[in-house]
């Protein structure tokens, strides 16, 4: 244990003496409150530590402690459903220890130590065992089994494991012996939060995470795996799309990070998730759930550490074969702390005072996604959402821009669609993916047309944003029929099937086999009404067809189990148009 | 408290700053008392403080001060004020000193004006609607108790008007309970405090308001205290006393520059225009100090009104207001030259919490269909309008003239309203579908087929309800 004194304070940044032997990034404790910091430089005989918690009141001379261990998680059963603070405090027991205000020097087990969980072991006593194998078994939620494994870095000779029963996280649970001192295992341990945890090697992504968001999962998708952002201004609905993503998508595990937002909005999926039942397996969401939520009042430094806590998390799962998405919202405000702490260490700042490593730092930390094989040889897989919130809606800033080296997937929110209340405002011409190949066959194995049907879509949205630079100035009237028509067709596509109304019961989550029915049903319109404006058909009489103006509400009045209705409704349409035809061959 | 020492070593004053050497002891954040020549107090905070020097911000500033005869005084605790309910009814200055003639409240309970984050576990969502009487936000951005809603405006725009009619109609349906309001101005004018108080005063709510001052003529810096000032008492009200409090913080902008002002006099690197990296996390610091708390039966509804500086929506005050507070009403300066009032723009003012505070069992079940719709297609009227405008009126089609009604009349009689009417929530409702049966049924996609049969009027009815109005 070492022992110093505080020099100097300037806002969360604290400088200290005499703490020589203090290694980077291990926690410090600073003054009588014993407030937790992270050691972030190394000056002479200086040591700069970043405090997570306000620190008023706090003087020059007070004492500074350290017992040089790097800040960490503790990882065990009971993370699912918990909800914690930046630096892994549990919010639900600072709440029973001290009312409605986090006070300061708060300190809780991350984890229940007294719940006593059901373990079931997987191996005998003498084995041997190598790092990442699996030792047993613990129900941790109704959909979660939790698997316990053999730590990183450690083989050797499973002397003992405790017999089915069970155990709290305190409880000593095996002994592995590799010559040197016996190494005693417990259903939790310690992981330090900035350094990865270990795969055995890395994949090519080639799942989809379905999300059941139709523009993302037909236009944008995004692989097992895979990284993405949105980046989006106020109000443009980042928060509602990754509210959806954390609802919907297949992943096993959530693990969602309020990193810097608002404080009613983490409340929000507090109160909700209980509440929302997933179709797939009827269980509550919140039962495949992680929250860490550091909102834009509570300190700072703590908002820089919250994405390590929640990508950590994402990686002891992702060890036990699961498939985890880690939605991030927002990582501006990440940055923004790290530029905030930059500028109180008096770093040189590049562009927009935003410290140079800015970039090195998001890429470090999108490198944490990935499908991999992990340690026990099962795969496992870790996709990263990350929101981006550029000021003034404008993604030439730099967050925007770094970001988009590093991920994959770029969803662009877009504010004239948010504006008019089109949600997702997620653009169909700003935005891009480059997993299309690599999923290409998930999707093949359900309609092998998928890729055509997909292109043939977009190919007629893309020839509307072109028509409308010319509708802006002469008007819609004055096209050409044929184009009239594409402009029908592309709103059609816009209203009938890219904006999804997200409270709606049917239309919140739509099916992959929804989407390809829908999309067909919009394709049969445009190719046997291109047929109908060729033999002198107006888009007027064809607007005005009743099983036309149907299609808009296919998507949330045709339930998703009853999809043989989307079907019928074709054959209806080919009805329709077939008798619009006859009628004006006669005419 | 132990024995204070008195420091006379000033070093240098530096706009708001001022900087003590050999000092000993000096806690962050503390408060300092600073005593010139003719021994007046003046308040101050500790910003940095190392080995033997501090740098202390001046509340009331520093014109006048020299590094001579000066006094300084390390209080040893940080900024508190004496909060009770007593409090209503009475005007402070911008640090929370009566103004009005009367003496202090006497009371020992001492709140710090910096408040503590609240545990986002323990707050209550907030669902209870307010009716606020005014169509455009009841019916298309509907404040919800606990929501910190702005209002966005530009130099010149009645954006005081319609805070002073939120003040004076705000209330929950089926509820008698009824709003505390706590005004707080931080560098405006005295007419324009003038004119809040006497329409409070008028409508007998001043009785239960407080009402901080921080006018242009006060010291900067003092403005960086007021808006906490005025939300520890309402945090007190809220959560001790179980009151419904209103916070309307005016003008934010002010209180942005101030912050910049301090932030360039400590020569800290600055961000966009000049204000510096953590004017996000400080504007959070206030606005979160909005919501419920379980358990509780109080609650805080802040609506912060800023200038935006030449109507721009991406300075950085506007910006990073909108990305902390849930949603916001933007004024409009072309619905203004128009001499529409309220002249709340259509397309860019949210609420983010109205989807769980309306409908069935709140509002009416058709009340969220009705708004998207609403919002569509009055999107649609501006598309038109731009295309208009090139084109001209005449060469549009048929339906795009029908939509060009449609703006016009959402506008006029939608938008529209006096700012003594008081509307409820079924009159604006019925009011949107008149607006709607403007427009061909198949045009409204938004809404439910039901709703279409059981609100939309025949052509014949919209006029004969128009007129009637007229």
């Amino acid at each position: 244990m070492l022992t110093g004194r505080v020099v100097s304070v300037n806002g969360p940044i604290v400088k200290a003496a005499g703490l020589r032997g203090i290694g980077m990034f291990d926690i410090a404790e600073v003054g009588r409150d014993r407030l937790i910091g992270e050691v972030i430089r190394l000056v002479g005989e200086i040591t700069v530590i970043q405090v997570y918690e306000d620190n008023t009141g706090l003087r020059p001379g007070d004492e500074v402690t350290s017992s040089c261990r790097p800040l960490s998680v503790l990882l065990g059963p009971g993370l699912i459903a918990n909800i914690y603070d930046g630096i892994q405090r549990p919010l639900v027991g600072i709440s029973e220890a001290c009312g409605h205000y986090i006070k300061k020097g708060i300190k809780l087990s991350p984890l229940d130590t007294e719940k006593k969980w059901e373990f079931t072991p997987l191996i005998e006593a003498g084995a041997e065992v190598n790092e990442g194998d699996i030792l047993g078994e613990i129900p941790e939620s109704p959909l979660v089994m939790h698997k316990v494994l053999v730590p990183p870095g450690l083989s050797g000779r499973l002397t003992s494991i405790g017999a089915a029963g069970r155990y709290t996280i305190e409880d000593d649970l095996y002994t592995i012996e590799n010559g040197a001192a016996p190494y005693q295992g417990k259903l939790a341990a310690y992981w330090p939060v900035r350094k990865p945890r270990p795969s055995r090697s890395k994949k090519k992504p080639f799942i989809p995470l379905m999300t059941g968001q139709r523009v993302i999962d037909t236009f944008f998708p995004i692989a097992r795996g895979g990284t993405a952002t949105i980046p989006g201004g106020f109000g443009t609905g980042k928060t509602m799309t990754q509210h959806a993503l954390a609802k919907w998508c297949n992943a096993d595990i959530i693990v969602y990070i309020g990193c810097g937002e608002r404080g009613n909005e983490m409340t929000d999926v507090l109160t909700e998730f209980p509440k929302l039942i997933d179709e797939r397996n009827g269980r509550p969401l919140i039962e495949r759930t992680v929250m860490i939520a550091n909102t834009s009042n509570m300190p700072v430094p703590a908002r820089e550490v919250s994405i390590y806590t929640g990508v950590t998390i994402a990686e002891y799962y992702r060890d036990m074969g699961y498939s985890v998405a880690v939605m991030a919202d927002s990582t501006s405000r990440w940055a923004e702390a790290l530029r905030e702490l930059a500028s109180r260490l008096g770093d040189m700042p590049a562009e927009e005072g935003f410290p140079p490593y800015l970039a090195t730092r998001l890429a470090e930390f999108y490198e944490r996604a990935g499908l991999v094989e992990t340690l026990s040889g099962v795969d496992g897989d870790i996709s990263i959402i990350g929101a981006v919130s550029p000021p003034g809606g404008d993604f030439s800033e730099p967050v925007t821009q770094h970001t988009s080296r590093f991920v994959r997937c770029f969803w662009a929110l877009d504010k004239i669609l948010a504006d008019a209340r089109h949600y997702p405002s997620i653009s169909w011409i700003d935005s891009y993916t480059e997993y299309l190949h690599d999923i290409e066959g998930w999707w093949k194995d359900l309609d092998a047309d998928w890729l055509t049907i997909r292109a043939q879509v977009m190919a007629i949205l893309l020839e509307d944003n072109r028509l409308q630079q010319v509708v802006k100035l002469v008007g819609s009237d004055a096209m050409p029929p044929a184009q009239q028509f594409t402009l029908f067709v592309a709103d059609m596509i816009k209203n009938a099937f890219l904006q999804q109304n997200s409270f709606d019961p049917v239309d919140k989550y739509c099916p992959p086999e929804k989407q390809l029915k829908l999309l067909k049903a919009i394709l049969d319109l445009h190719t046997t009404g291109e047929d109908l404006v060729r033999c002198g058909a107006t888009v007027k009489e064809i607007s005005a067809l009743e099983v036309v103006s149907e299609m808009v509400r296919l998507k949330s009045e045709v339930p998703n189990n009853e999809l043989e209705r989307i079907d019928d409704y074709r054959k209806r349409l080919a009805a329709g148009l077939a008798s619009l035809k006859e009628k004006i061959q006669k005419g | 408290m132990t024995a204070e020492i008195e420091y006379t070593t000033l070093s240098g004053i530096s706009g708001p700053l001022i900087f003590v050497e050999g000092v000993k002891g000096v806690g962050y954040g503390e408060i300092v008392e600073i005593r010139d020549k003719s021994a007046e107090v003046r308040i101050g905070q500790t910003l940095e403080v190392d080995e033997d020097r501090a740098i202390v911000q001046v509340f009331e500033g520093t014109s006048g001060l020299s590094v001579k005869d000066v006094r300084v005084t390390f209080v040893g605790r940080s900024l508190e004020i004496p909060v009770h309910r007593d409090m209503l009814g009475r005007v402070f200055d911008g640090l929370g000193r009566p103004i009005d003639g009367a003496p202090q409240v006497i009371t020992d309970n001492l709140m710090n004006v910096n408040g503590l984050p609240v545990n986002p576990w323990s707050r209550e969502y907030p669902r209870d609607f307010i009716q606020t009487g005014i169509s455009a936000i009841d019916g298309m951005n509907t404040l919800i108790r606990g929501q910190k809603l702005p209002i966005f405006s530009g130099s010149g725009m009645p954006h005081n008007l319609i805070a002073a009619q939120i003040a004076r109609q705000a209330r929950i349906l089926n509820a008698e309970e009824e709003f505390t309001v706590i005004f707080a101005a931080m560098g405006v004018k005295f007419d324009m405090a003038r004119f809040f108080i006497d329409s409070l005063e008028e409508s007998g709510v001043l009785t239960h308001s407080a009402i901080f001052l921080s006018l242009a003529d006060a010291p900067s810096i003092e403005r960086l205290i007021t808006p906490r000032v005025a939300l520890t008492l309402a945090e007190h009200l809220a959560f001790e006393e179980g009151m419904h409090v209103l916070v309307i913080m005016t003008d934010m902008t002010n209180y942005c520059e101030s912050l910049r002002e301090l932030s360039s006099s400590r020569g800290e690197i600055p961000s966009r225009k000049g204000y510096p990296g953590y004017l996000y996390s400080d504007l959070a610091a206030i606005y979160e100090r909005a919501g419920r708390l379980k358990g509780i039966n109080g609650s805080i509804t802040q609506v912060p009104i800023l200038t935006m500086p030449s109507d721009d929506i991406s300075h950085p005050v506007p910006d990073l207001t909108g990305y902390i507070t849930e949603g916001q009403i933007v004024l409009e300066r072309e619905l203004f030259n128009k001499g529409i009032y309220p002249p709340i723009a259509g397309l860019p003012s949210l609420s983010r919490l109205m989807k769980d505070g309306i409908g069935e069992g709140r509002t009416r079940s058709d009340h969220a269909q009705n708004a998207a719709q609403l919002f569509a297609s009055y999107a649609k009227v501006k598309r038109i309008r731009a295309l208009a405008a090139i084109v001209g009126e005449e060469e549009l089609s048929e339906l795009d003239k029908i939509y060009l009604r449609f703006g016009t009349a959402f506008e006029e009689r939608f938008l529209r309203q006096g700012d003594e009417e008081n509307r409820s929530i079924i009159e604006t409702l019925d009011l949107g579908w008149q607006m709607l049966s403007l427009l061909p049924k198949e045009e409204l996609y938004r809404v439910r087929m039901e709703d279409i049969q059981r609100y939309y009027m025949p052509q014949q009815e919209v006029q004969e309800a128009a007129s009637c109005r007229l």
